[in-house]
């Protein structure tokens, strides 16, 4: 039975000075069914946590329809709940008042609002903390309250908003593992789960269904079938297959995403368009960055391809580790394939090198691989005293992103141009100018 | 199952002397109410039967009384002002547009020129009884508090967590637990302090309405306010002491009795979900939680609460929970046009009653008097920067003395300088310093505080890292300052320099007009010129004064404190 369907749903807002639409999902579906778990899983940018808000009812697309039970969604979605990433209680109520919130809004009498939400707080093991405040609680204890602040309403599904990324990692795993086993014992209080999650692990250990989200714009690149028995056995191989299956097509956002694990190859050159370069967004790393998890891979040596395995030890989620790949790739510093990752000689060199050396290494790479980065370094040039305000460019990206991204992409192109010293910026004045 | 019933369970039943005490507290403040509201209502009949205060400290009490709850009434108000108008301008995006600039402009009108536009109306509403006359000053006050807290309200309700507010949409709460759950909570604490600064502020204007000369007519409504007017008709220094030595108490004991337990109070309201840093404390809230009656009432009252909670929210409904879609472009340009015009219509009006009652030679006298006030006000901001910035600085730099001073500099910011004003006037004849110089002074009296109280925060924000690396470097002197300490206050300046400039214009009206006795000492300024078209009741240049005086200060907010306060957020924000 499909309790929600997403048909052909885009979204766009308008970007400034009436410059046409930023699209952040283009033409999803996708439909959640009756005792399943659905994983969305996604970088950041493919719009995913949109896509969670459309279908419960908090944004309205710009194209397409919600169906909810079979009717077309108005309003918040009455048959979920959803636990937010930051736990989103309310620091004056107890965890009593705070479970009972929901309860609250639907006018359910007071004695039997109490019984529920110790119910519910039963369930979730905070037995004994009914009259603590939130901040008497850990990052953990807080989302149990936001668990049975969901629970208590028995909702047919449960939407997870990445819940266990603002916890540290041991307290995430413990309750990961906790909501995992409610679920397998067939007691939990929701028919189905739709967790959003940018941690690859968590998504293949939870769903029956994965399903990868592409960004720019957010869209469906297709869906992967776990078939494992639950609870899922990390150890078992097709665990680890799955996980590296994931990861390949994770940083390669240009592969098909065939639902199965075999032998991929990037269809490389297809994005290489005739597109204005600041059309393709720099990924929003520091060079420092950069450089440390090249230094790294080179110490490690081969014992560091893999990069679930680079992931684990780096302690890094996949929105932080992916972009650094990304830049790595993208300054011909690094190789991806298969799950694997390599540095290239020049990676090898800027690794080992000396200061000043490293400095010429990256301009030249930037200069030759980064076609934003030289426009601007070639727009200044035309300039007679080299200098030029960042509105300039700012426009430039506006043309193509939100303002906020816009200002986060002259801040990255700052970054790594006053790195490479290719030209400098006066934040004062806002101007880029070339060294003197 | 837990069998053995908890100690709190125990200790319920059981009443302890705090109870009495809160008790008695209770009764006491029914009673003290009482006794101030009933007089009020005396009989009133301008010219012939009107009010008298008497000179016998022994008055003083009953008088402190009335201007108590007059700040009080006016404090209801303004909270209930802000509740209903913030939430208008939050929630309704075409409220937004009108309510929000209406608030900018309502905030540069000078207090004291709201009192001269409504006092006359507000006597002829209640004829033959003090209520008028109480509306009035209840007015005044009202406006000096409101505009403050309505802001801080707004920008709250603009900036409640995303996620909070997803939960609220999701868990489906009506418009008035949205409310009451979420919203007010989450705006109390910077509510509350701006109540607190305003009320503070709203002694001031208390007192000078107490005694209000209107239409050539002295009006006179019993309250400290009026005993100091009273004392220095009779030039009468030993009740002139009482009342400052009586205001000091009442400020106090406001304090220690009303504020201090909320503040504590609202500590719960914090949004930040961790615990940690310094949570104020209140000897009066620990008497109230350690008595049984507040919680035997509470949980008497909550199915009466929970009904009240199902009223509200069937009255005002469900809010819609999505962003609502941008109106067409069409009716919303209509919208606009129509703002545009009504705008300009009212202010052709205004231009054209007082060029046609007044004509433009008045026009230019009273800018150049405007001209002569705003330079008063900025020697007042180079003089009290000067002498207080060093002070505050090293004030600050000392963690326990400005834990001990901070309190006292809040008590001499709230504390009303027209109480002083007499002393300073006495001063004035005696030492032959003329009024144009002096009434720099006066100004200075009640305002300065405000330059004090930011010096010390700034200074307290400057890590102290950063004031070890400095003695490491060995920065001594003026480069300490100029590298350090003025980058590192000049945000807490700004706000402190905007907050004195504005108390400084509203002080105007009363301090470039001052007597002793049967003395009058007049300076040429704007502030003056108000203060006479008031007591003669001439209503084109009153309306002319107000009007340049509110330019003065936008003029100055534009021109000046908007730029300082975007270069402090730019590039010295710690």
């Amino acid at each position: 039975m499909t309790l929600i369907s997403v048909d052909r749903v885009s979204k766009a807002f308008p970007l400034p000075d009436g410059k046409g639409n930023f699209t952040v999902l283009n033409d999803v579906s996708l439909t959640v069914k009756a005792g399943e778990v659905v994983a969305l899983l996604g970088r950041s940018g493919s719009g995913k946590s949109t896509l969670l808000r459309i279908m419960a009812g908090l944004i309205q697309p710009s194209d397409g329809l919600v169906l909810s039970n079979g009717q077309p969604l108005r309003g918040t979605n009455r048959n979920l709940a959803m636990v937010f990433q930051s736990f989103a209680l309310l620091p004056w109520l107890t965890v009593q008042d705070n479970v009972e919130l929901g309860l609250a809004a639907r006018h359910v009498p007071r004695e039997e609002r109490r019984q529920r939400a110790l119910k519910a707080i039963d369930i979730v093991g905070l037995d004994g903390f009914e009259n603590a405040y939130p901040k008497e609680l850990s990052g953990g204890m807080k989302q149990r309250v936001g668990f049975a602040r969901a629970f208590v309403l028995e909702p047919e599904v449960l939407f997870m908003d990445e819940p266990f990324s603002a916890l540290d990692v041991l307290t995430a795993e413990n309750l990961r593992g906790e909501i995992d086993d409610l679920w397998n014992a067939g007691s939990f209080p929701s028919s189905s789960i739709l967790i959003v999650t940018h941690n690859i692990e968590e998504a293949v250990f939870l769903a029956d269904r994965v399903v990868i989200l592409g960004a720019n714009p957010g869209r469906i690149r297709g869906e992967i079938s776990i078939n494992l028995p639950r609870p899922h056995d990390r150890t078992h191989p097709r665990f680890k297959a799955l996980v590296d299956y994931v990861y390949t097509v994770m940083t390669n956002p240009d592969i098909a995403v065939t639902g199965e694990p075999e032998d991929q190859r990037p269809n490389l050159d297809s994005a290489r368009s005739a597109v204005s370069p600041f059309a393709r967004p720099l990924p929003h790393v520091r060079v420092g960055g950069i450089s440390g998890l090249l230094e790294l891979m080179h110490e490690q040596g081969d014992g560091l391809r893999d990069i679930p395995l680079l992931a684990e030890r780096l302690q890094l989620e996949v929105d932080d580790l992916l972009p650094l790949l990304d830049a790595a790739v993208l300054l011909g510093f690094a190789e991806v394939a298969d799950g694997d990752v390599r540095l290239t000689p020049a990676g090898q060199d800027f690794a080992t090198t000396t200061i000043l050396r490293s400095k010429d290494l990256f301009r030249q790479q930037v200069l030759e691989r980064v076609p934003v980065m030289s426009s601007i370094h070639n727009t200044l040039q035309t300039k007679a005293d080299g200098s030029l305000r960042s509105d300039f460019f700012l426009g430039m990206w506006d043309d193509y992103f939100p303002t906020e991204e816009a200002e986060r992409q002259l801040a990255t192109a700052v970054d790594w141009g006053r790195y490479a010293e290719l030209f400098e910026f006066d934040a004062g004045e806002g101007r880029l100018t070339l060294p003197s | 199952m837990r069998l053995l019933p908890q100690p709190e369970a125990l200790r319920q039943s059981r009443l302890g002397w705090s109870d009495l005490l809160v008790t008695l507290a209770v009764l006491t403040l029914i009673g003290l109410i009482a006794r101030g509201g009933s007089e009020a209502l005396v009989s009133f009949q301008p010219p012939d039967v009107s009010p008298t205060v008497s000179l016998d400290p022994r008055n003083l009490p009953d008088y402190a009384l009335r201007s108590t709850l007059r700040m009080f009434i006016a404090l209801g108000c303004s909270t209930l002002f802000t509740l209903v108008y913030g939430s208008l301008a939050a929630h309704n995006r075409r409220a937004e547009k009108i309510l929000i600039p209406l608030l900018d402009i309502l905030q540069s009108v000078p207090v004291l020129g709201f009192l001269s536009i409504t006092v006359t109306g507000f006597i002829a509403l209640f004829p033959g009884s003090l209520m008028g006359l109480e509306a009035a000053s209840i007015f005044a006050i009202f406006t000096s508090q409101v505009w403050n807290m309505t802001f801080s309200f707004y920008q709250s309700l603009r900036t409640v967590p995303k996620e909070l507010s997803e939960a609220a949409s999701l868990y489906r709460l009506s418009r008035w637990q949205r409310f009451s759950r979420l919203e007010l909570p989450s705006a109390t604490i910077p509510l509350l302090w701006n109540a607190m600064m305003s009320f503070g502020g709203g002694w001031f204007f208390l007192a000078a309405s107490e005694a209000i000369s209107v239409l050539n007519t002295s009006y006179t409504l019993p309250g400290i306010g009026s005993y100091v007017a009273a004392a220095v008709e009779a030039r009468d220094l030993h009740a002139l002491a009482w009342a400052v030595v009586t205001m000091a108490v009442v400020i106090l004991l406001v304090d220690q009795l009303f504020w201090r337990p909320l503040v504590a109070w609202s500590n719960r309201f914090r949004l930040e979900q961790s615990g940690g840093g310094e949570s104020p404390t209140s000897w009066v809230l620990d008497l109230m939680r350690s008595a049984r009656i507040p919680t035997l009432v509470g949980t008497a009252l909550a199915p009466a609460g929970e009904a009240i909670d199902r009223l509200l929210s069937a009255l005002l409904g469900h809010a819609s929970e999505q962003d609502a879609d941008p109106p067409a472009p069409r009716s919303e340009r209509l919208f606009n046009l129509g703002v545009l015009l009504a705008v300009g219509g009212l202010l052709a009006a205004l231009i054209h009653f007082i060029l046609v009652t007044v004509g433009p030679a008045e026009v230019g006298n009273a800018f150049l008097k405007g001209l002569h006030t705003l330079v008063r006000v900025l020697l007042l901001l180079v003089g009290a920067t000067l002498i207080w910035t060093p002070i505050g600085v090293a004030i600050g730099f000392q963690p326990r003395l400005a834990r001990l001073l901070q309190p006292l500099v809040q008590f001499l910011a709230s504390f009303p300088a027209n109480f002083i004003f007499p002393f300073a006037t006495l001063f004035f004849i005696h030492a032959h310093v003329p009024i144009g110089w002096g009434s720099i002074l006066l100004m200075a009296l009640g305002s300065q505080w405000y330059v004090l109280f930011n010096a010390i925060a700034g200074a307290q924000t400057i890590p102290s890292d950063l004031r070890e690396m400095a003695d490491d470097v060995g920065l001594r002197g003026l480069q300490r300052w100029r590298k350090l300490i003025i980058p590192g206050i000049f945000s807490a300046w700004v706000t402190g320099g905007v907050t004195a400039s504005g108390g400084a214009w509203n002080a105007s009206i009363v301090s470039e007009v001052v007597s002793w006795g049967g003395t009058t000492l007049t300076a040429d300024g704007l502030g003056a010129y108000i203060a006479e078209a008031t007591s003669q009741g001439d209503w084109p240049r009153i309306a002319l004064g107000i009007g340049l005086m509110s330019l003065f200060v936008v003029g100055l907010n534009q021109v000046v404190w908007r730029r300082l306060y975007a270069l402090a957020e730019h590039r010295y924000h710690l």
